[in-house]
């Protein structure tokens, strides 16, 4: 039985076309990928993410705890900051990727994949039982927190008006900070986050408020082109932008530094959990790679699981890929060896036994024009 | 509420073909279209190829999958529409006219009375 968010009337109400996701029934669109994908490019879009995962980590031992568990340094937070981080076993590979935000002292709040939910609280409640866990408590609020993400380049004119009132403005948030907001009397997480590669926020709130909060945001938000938005252009756009996607880019076989998220790995705050692989691939080097490519001619899309190829040879696998409807072409990620791919390559994507060229780009794949 | 024209004849895989002589053309319905959104790819058969009934014969590919489009008659495919590859979109704008897919000599015109009528497909597609 798949699990539905708060919203399920809503996105049925709309017309929306429902799909498995993580164990979620999500809409993957309400009109066309495209269409929506533009409306979050050009003004807004609103998106159920709901199926997201909460978890409140509290106490004295905290701060300490959450840098054995992740990559990212928690000791640059200032309470309503946030940071994109990641959860790595001791092999270095991934467990989860995620932000945590500081929302007090003592007092974090990590925003998890719906996928992951149950494996990273399982791994968490090892670890907080473990050595470094003293002083930490945790827990799962998944089941009784839901979220909507508001992106796009108009969100910062209405997003005020989405809650009854807040301790700062959320449209004075910089990039992942996150204030407080009441909506119908109930708290609201309001965080200058998103999975789009546009300005944007993400609602964390009591699933009761939910649907409410949605149609406040759509009341204030109509006259700024907000419109609602599913999994299918989350996707797309986060493709262009090259966000990795947890079960594509990330796995417990793959490590921040082979996903070209380094930037996110900190080897000077002391130990934590994969530091010595990660650390090693850091100096050495990674034998494969995910790097972002760009197909150069007419082509069918490429998809996960296709290969890349040079001279008809194999050399990797693209992860993700779809046609990009910001370039209108095929774009993607893909595992290739850093040894025989840099940037500027050409290869091949091989497409129902047919072999297409692709460029390897640099990343993100689509930029705003500024 | 998705078109089905009352000239035409259908396959339970939702392609349509118009019967004219021992010629045939093939596209994709309305109903097709509509449930695959945004197509943005179609991979058509080459030209000269024979096909058969049922056979995989053509790719049509939305933001996010690419279905096989089966052939609902046996022959030999005489005439592509080439527009397709500079516009895939004319599929969902014109599913029945410029968006049709191919053109196909029909190697034996009695396969076409298998097809459904339209009220049968109207059925299938729960009209």
């Amino acid at each position: 039985m798949l699990k539905r968010t708060p919203l399920f009337e809503v996105h049925q109400k709309l017309g929306a076309r429902l799909v498995e996701f993580g164990g979620w029934e999500m809409p993957v669109f309400y009109s066309s990928i495209i269409e929506e994908h533009r409306a979050v490019r050009n003004a807004a879009g609103i998106f159920d993410i709901c199926h997201m995962g909460e978890v409140r980590v509290i106490g004295p031992g905290a701060v300490s705890f959450l840098n054995h568990v992740l990559t990212n340094d928690i000791t640059k937070l200032g309470v309503g900051d946030g940071q994109y981080s990641l959860m790595c076993n001791p092999a270095g590979g991934v467990i989860d990727d995620l932000y945590v935000y500081k929302l007090g002292v003592d007092e974090f709040l990590l925003i998890i994949n719906a996928s992951r939910i149950a494996e990273d609280f399982a791994w968490l409640t090892q670890e907080v039982l473990g050595e470094f866990g003293s002083g930490t408590t945790l827990t799962n609020q998944s089941d009784v927190f839901g979220a909507i993400a508001i992106q796009g380049p108009t969100v910062g004119r209405f997003i005020d008006r989405c809650v009854d009132s807040f301790d700062r403005a959320p449209s004075s948030l910089i990039k992942n900070q996150i204030t407080r907001g009441m909506f119908s009397g109930e708290m609201v997480h309001l965080a200058r986050t998103g999975y789009t590669g546009e300005d944007g926020f993400e609602l964390v709130g009591s699933s009761s408020i939910i649907s409410g909060l949605w149609q406040r945001a759509l009341e204030v938000g109509h006259t700024h082109g907000l419109k609602p938005a599913g999994l299918g252009a989350r996707d797309t756009l986060r493709t262009e932008v090259c966000y990795p996607l947890y079960g594509h880019e990330l796995d417990e076989t793959k490590t921040p530094i082979e996903a070209g998220l380094g930037f996110f790995v900190s080897l000077t705050k002391g130990a934590f959990n994969g530091r010595e692989v990660l650390a090693n691939q850091k100096n050495v080097g990674v034998t494969q790679m995910c790097v972002a490519f760009k197909m150069v001619e007419k082509s069918p899309p490429p998809r996960p699981h296709y290969k890349v190829c040079i001279g008809g040879k194999p050399i990797g696998e693209v992860v993700s890929g779809t046609l990009s409807p910001s370039l209108n072409v095929g774009i993607g990620m893909a595992y290739v060896p850093p040894t025989v791919v840099q940037l500027g390559s050409r290869v091949e994507i091989e497409i129902r036994g047919q072999y297409f060229a692709a460029e390897i780009v640099k990343k993100p794949i689509y930029r705003k024009a500024s | 509420m998705s078109k089905i024209p009352n000239e035409l004849r259908y396959a339970k895989s939702h392609e349509w073909v118009r019967v004219e002589g021992d010629h045939a053309t093939v596209g994709i319905t309305d109903h097709a279209q509509h449930e695959l959104t945004d197509i943005v790819f179609v991979e058509l058969p080459q030209l000269q190829r024979i096909v058969k009934a049922g056979e995989a014969c053509a790719v049509v590919e939305s933001v996010k999958t690419a279905s096989d489009i089966y052939s609902p008659v046996s022959g030999q495919i005489v005439e592509i529409n080439s527009a397709l590859s500079n516009d895939p979109a004319l599929v969902n704008t014109s599913p029945f006219g410029d968006g049709w897919f191919y053109k196909i000599k029909l190697s034996d015109v009695s396969e076409t009375e298998a097809l459904l009528a339209p009220d049968d497909y109207l059925k299938q597609v729960g009209g």
